[in-house]
């Protein structure tokens, strides 16, 4: 995330950047809001606006497909953004259960940022894992077969700096 | 193709799907989300509530969604369908409150009916419900999701249709809901534009207007009419209970198609405002009293014996109106000129189309919109300039924006960034005043490309070689220059309108008010003669007439040259026509004078006796402090209004006079179309219809007249103005005509020009570029544009009485761009002292980059801080007479 503050005009310099060397703006959306929110963290309304003006559509069109997709957020997230799968195979083998786990080791709820904001948890649909269930996704690293207990001392890495499997 | 359906064999010849087939052959199907507003192609686009199931080999299939085919065996009846049907309902209702008792739209609603077809009184599936909070922030709506059932109608309506794209569907699953942009309330959106298509749409009870007066769709009566708001003319139903009209719908008209603007959907609401007025009043001791009809008549009828016997016809004037009906503005001038004996009749088109008039009759013979509204849809190109379309006429602009949606190219060129720039392939930001030379900048390249119609040039026009003349020093270079604009867009519209195999044009106030408005005018006229551009269908040159029925007012001879039909003045053998159908002698042979003419005639105190119908220049006219003094010169001023409104105020007699729900009539839209006018509710009080008030006037002067009804009168209309020669009231019932329609058989005229022009070749009309007469100064720095709003109409005298509108826009502002704002120190929302050489007025500033730097612009409408203050009345076309309002050097000063 190379950018956390909305207000930085290098951030959108970037993503005018981005837009502008798409091999067409037709159907691009949905990658131009991944890019937005890798560069701002979130997807505030004025980064939607921005997005919207860019691609000229209109803002609704641009909410519609943000408010659709639990990948995008209009919060800001924390440092450390935490997403845990509750679709149908992870929900089976337990995702509730991590979801718990989670709450009771860091007080975090689904939604929330964490006071200091070293954390946040949001819950997604199927992230394409099934056959890793249930799957938590911690930045950009995915951690299947959670068995309980194990959350605890991945987030315990985190908490130290370091993601669990040094890297 | 043949086709199965429920048994019976039928052959098919056309691609349909099932549920048009079953509707061609009366077999109902319930929908829910169907919309017929989509075209053929798009049918099935929506297909989501699969309440219109039926069976094709054993199969349920959406018939919404579904094309015949050859062979195809359909059944639309049995256990299985309304089992099927059924479930759909009742998974509807396990999320939908069953409050039918108290819900606004009980009666109205197709959910609530399908529900008792099918005989569901509540879910079987009781579960998890959504609820939301009622959304009460549009002033003119509410939202109420709990009772939405996703049918997206809503958002189609908005994003297909009325094109402005302001609603989607957020979230997903069951959380899913109909929002604006980052569901902000539905009056919160910066993208909404209130016109309640969504509402109109909507099948159940999620988007209701907001209503004063309660009631239930059964008590209600519909009465189809035109919409008496600008010159699109769509047509409503206007829904009434008891007296009262509580609510509109909009019809499939031949220009709307099931849509209207907010002024159409939400604007009734001056009808039954209590500032009506219900009886005469008469100026008593500096005061208006009220006063018996009789008294009023004879105190009119007086005052006219007085002052001809003094002074003779040259002491009168009278101004017809543009929002009367086609009935009232003939017998208006037919009393002007058969008692008055004067041509003096006017009225506000002279402030927006003289222009129009006087350089399409030079050439191409008729002054007039040369297509229709609905070719929209098929032409290729469509150049729009000086026209704030989706403003103005909004449901023009949102045919334009389908068009564009459909693969239509857009050209714009205003002066303003307007609505329309966001859906332009070229959009040019020109300065005030230099149409001109934009337009020959883009018939130079036209020519340069060799893109010019030779063989429509050689066939239909004389004088293109003087125009190829003077064409050869517009080069882009030169032309950028002078409108503040790129070159390179000046080139890329031009290929692109040259390139199109039916390009038309769309043109209003930012061409006609001009001191070189007729010359604005030819030069379109000229790039679409050039371009082969005219006689075809889908082309054109398509000026936006203003309001109402300034069509129907010019047409049936509200005009001091012409009577009814365009027939001069001047000709002799036109006068001993009038003179014979109207049983009397004398009708004068001189043209009259325009309404610039009048209001200063009557300052130099040569006019003694004004009538003024449905007109209120205290606002609309140039240099209000001048029009003010002149109107206290008179002897005597009659205005006949439905408000006392700032003429009104002045005069010595006023007239109430109807609404147009209140009486019966026709307006002709500004693509020519002469479409009726139903009276849906009794007139308050003693209030009388405009024709009627005439006609027992008329009499009381001395001129015996007896019409029955208002179909005599357009029947009288028909034997004397050919180009209405084929109009009656009986027709109107069943046909929509435009015209010319010249005889009973005629069907009317959908565009003109084909084959020969209406004056026989079109005349090339080469015009050079001018500056405007006022330019920034050190005194006067900027310039001054001034212009129309989409939320009100023309002096307020309506608009300012509908609640929402007027809390909306209550007052006079001013666009003014960020960088001019700052180097004056004026922050958003201040007053600030605007001054022109004609007068000064205090307004509200609006901070945005919409003007250019060193423009600004104030919309007319407002009485106090009025824009016509500063305009001036003196910088005339010299051809049309129609004043400069689209320039006036100004300045500005914090306060």
């Amino acid at each position: 995330m190379a950018c956390k503050s909305h207000y930085v005009d290098e951030c959108y310099a970037e993503l005018k950047q981005f837009i502008e060397k798409l091999p067409t703006q037709k159907g691009a959306l949905i990658a131009v809001l991944h890019k937005a929110q890798g560069i701002f963290g979130f997807l505030p309304e004025e980064v939607q606006d921005f997005v919207a003006k860019e691609l000229h559509i209109n803002p609704a069109e641009v909410y519609g497909v943000v408010s659709f997709y639990s990948f995008f957020t209009m919060t800001p997230k924390g440092d450390t953004p935490i997403s845990i799968c509750l679709g149908t195979a992870c929900y089976v083998k337990g995702a509730e259960d991590i979801v718990a786990e989670i709450k009771e080791h860091i007080n975090l709820d689904v939604g929330q940022v964490s006071e200091d904001g070293k954390f946040s948890l949001d819950a997604v649909r199927c992230v394409g894992a099934c056959s890793l269930a249930p799957v938590v996704l911690i930045k950009d690293k995915v951690y299947g077969r959670l068995k309980k207990g194990e959350i605890k001392s991945i987030l315990d890495g985190y908490m130290k700096g370091e993601s669990h499997e040094n890297n | 193709m043949k086709i199965t359906l429920d048994g019976k064999i039928l052959s098919i010849d056309k691609k349909m799907t099932i549920l048009e087939l079953c509707r061609d052959n009366n077999i109902e199907i319930p929908t829910l989300c169907h919309m017929d507003m989509f075209s053929r192609e798009d049918a099935g686009k929506n297909a989501s509530c699969r309440l219109c199931m039926v069976e094709v080999r054993g199969k349920l299939v959406p018939s919404c969604a579904t094309d015949i085919f050859d062979g195809m065996e359909i059944i639309t009846k049995n256990d299985h369908i309304f089992e099927a049907r059924k479930m759909v309902l009742d998974l509807i209702v396990s999320d939908h409150p069953l409050d039918c008792m108290t819900c606004e739209v009980a009666g109205d609603c197709k959910l609530q009916d399908y529900c008792y077809d099918y005989d569901v009184k509540g879910t079987t599936y009781p579960g998890e419900e959504n609820h939301f909070e009622i959304d009460f922030s549009n002033k003119f709506f509410y939202r109420e999701l709990d009772k939405c059932i996703l049918c997206k109608r809503c958002v189609n309506v908005c994003n297909e249709f009325q094109a402005s794209e302001a609603l989607t569907v957020a979230n997903r699953g069951f959380e899913s809901k109909i929002a604006v942009e980052y569901d902000r309330g539905m009056g919160d959106s910066a993208v909404c534009v209130n016109c309640g298509n969504c509402v109109s749409v909507c099948p159940v009870g999620a988007l209701v207007p907001k209503s004063k007066v309660k009631f239930r769709a059964w008590e209600t009566k519909k009465i189809p009419t035109t919409c008496s708001y600008c010159g699109v003319g769509c047509q409503m139903n206007l829904v009434v209970k008891g007296n009262t009209v509580v609510d509109v719908e909009p019809l499939n008209g031949a220009a709307n198609k099931n849509l209207l603007c907010v002024k159409g959907k939400f604007g009734y609401k001056f009808i039954d405002h209590p500032d009506r007025l219900t009886t005469p009043l008469i100026r008593k001791n500096g005061k208006l009293e009220e006063a018996s009809w009789d008294e009023a008549y004879e105190l009119i009828a007086s005052k006219y014996r007085d002052a001809m016997s003094e002074v003779g016809p040259s002491a009168f004037a009278g101004l017809a109106s543009a929002r009367c009906t086609n009935e009232d503005n003939y017998l208006f001038q037919k009393m002007v000129r058969a008692i008055f004996k004067t041509n003096s009749v006017d009225h506000c088109a002279r402030l927006c189309h003289a222009s129009t008039v006087s350089g399409l009759a030079a050439t191409f013979g008729s002054g007039a919109m040369t297509n229709s509204i609905d070719e929209i849809s098929e032409t290729d190109v469509i150049f729009v300039t000086g026209s704030n379309t989706t403003e103005t006429h909004p449901v023009i602009g949102s045919r334009i924006r389908q068009a564009v949606k459909k693969g239509a190219k857009l050209i714009v060129a205003d002066p303003r960034r307007i609505g329309l720039f966001d859906n332009a392939a070229v959009g040019m930001q020109i300065k005030p005043g230099t149409n001109i030379a934009l337009l020959n900048g883009l018939m130079h390249v036209i020519v340069e490309n060799n893109l010019q119609d030779r063989e429509f040039v050689a066939a239909r026009t004389n004088g293109v070689e003087e125009l190829y003349e003077l064409l050869k020093s517009y080069t882009p270079e030169r032309v950028a220059k002078i409108c503040g604009i790129e070159a390179d867009d000046i080139v890329k519209a031009a290929l692109l309108f040259g390139k199109a195999d039916k390009a038309s044009v769309f043109y209003a106030m930012g061409v006609t008010q001009h001191a070189t408005g007729t010359q604005g005018v030819m030069s379109i006229a000229n790039l679409a003669m050039l371009t082969g551009n005219v006689g075809r269908s889908g082309t054109g040159v398509n000026p936006l007439r203003g309001q109402n029925n300034v069509q129907g007012a010019c047409d049936l001879g509200g005009l001091p040259n012409t009577y009814p039909g365009y027939q001069k003045v001047i000709i002799p053998e036109v006068k001993s026509k009038f003179e014979k159908a109207w049983n009397v002698t004398g009708l004068s042979d001189k043209i009259g004078l325009t309404v610039t003419e009048i209001t200063q005639e009557i300052y130099d105190k040569k006019i003694k006796f004004l009538y003024i119908m449905g007109e209120n220049p205290m606002v609309s006219d140039p240099n209000l402090d001048h029009v003010e003094e002149a109107f206290n010169r008179l002897d005597f001023l009659v205005v006949q209004d439905i408000f006392l409104t700032e003429t009104a105020a002045l005069a010595d007699v006023v007239l109430p006079a109807t609404s147009f729900a209140e009486k019966e009539g026709t307006f002709t839209n500004t693509e020519r179309r002469i479409q009726r006018v139903r009276k849906a509710v009794n007139a308050p009080g003693e209030a009388k219809a405009d024709w009627t008030i005439l006609s027992e006037l008329m009499t009381k002067m001395g001129y015996e007249t007896h019409y029955d009804s208002v179909d005599d009168i357009m029947d009288e209309i028909a034997t004397v103005t050919p180009i209405y020669g084929g109009v009656s009231f009986k027709r109107l019932e069943s046909e929509s005509l435009a015209w010319p329609v010249k005889d009973f058989n005629h069907k009317g005229t959908k565009f003109l020009h084909e084959g020969e022009f209406a004056r026989g070749k079109g005349e090339f009309k080469p015009a050079e570029y001018v500056e405007p007469k006022e330019l920034p100064t050190e005194e006067y720095p900027m310039i001054l544009t001034t212009g129309r709003i989409l939320h009100h109409y023309h002096t307020r005298s309506m608009t300012g009485r509908v609640e929402g509108i007027d809390e909306l826009y209550p007052e006079s502002f001013i666009e003014i761009h960020p960088e001019d704002a700052a180097k004056l120190g004026i922050k958003e929302g201040e007053m600030v002292k605007v001054t022109s050489r004609r007068g000064a007025i205090e307004t509200k500033t609006l901070i945005t980059d919409r003007v250019a730097l060193g423009l600004v612009f104030m919309p007319f409408h407002f009485a106090v801080g009025a824009a016509n203050r500063l305009t001036s009345s003196t910088h005339l076309d010299p051809i049309a007479k129609i004043p400069e309002l689209k320039v006036s050097a100004v300045r500005i000063e914090k306060i």
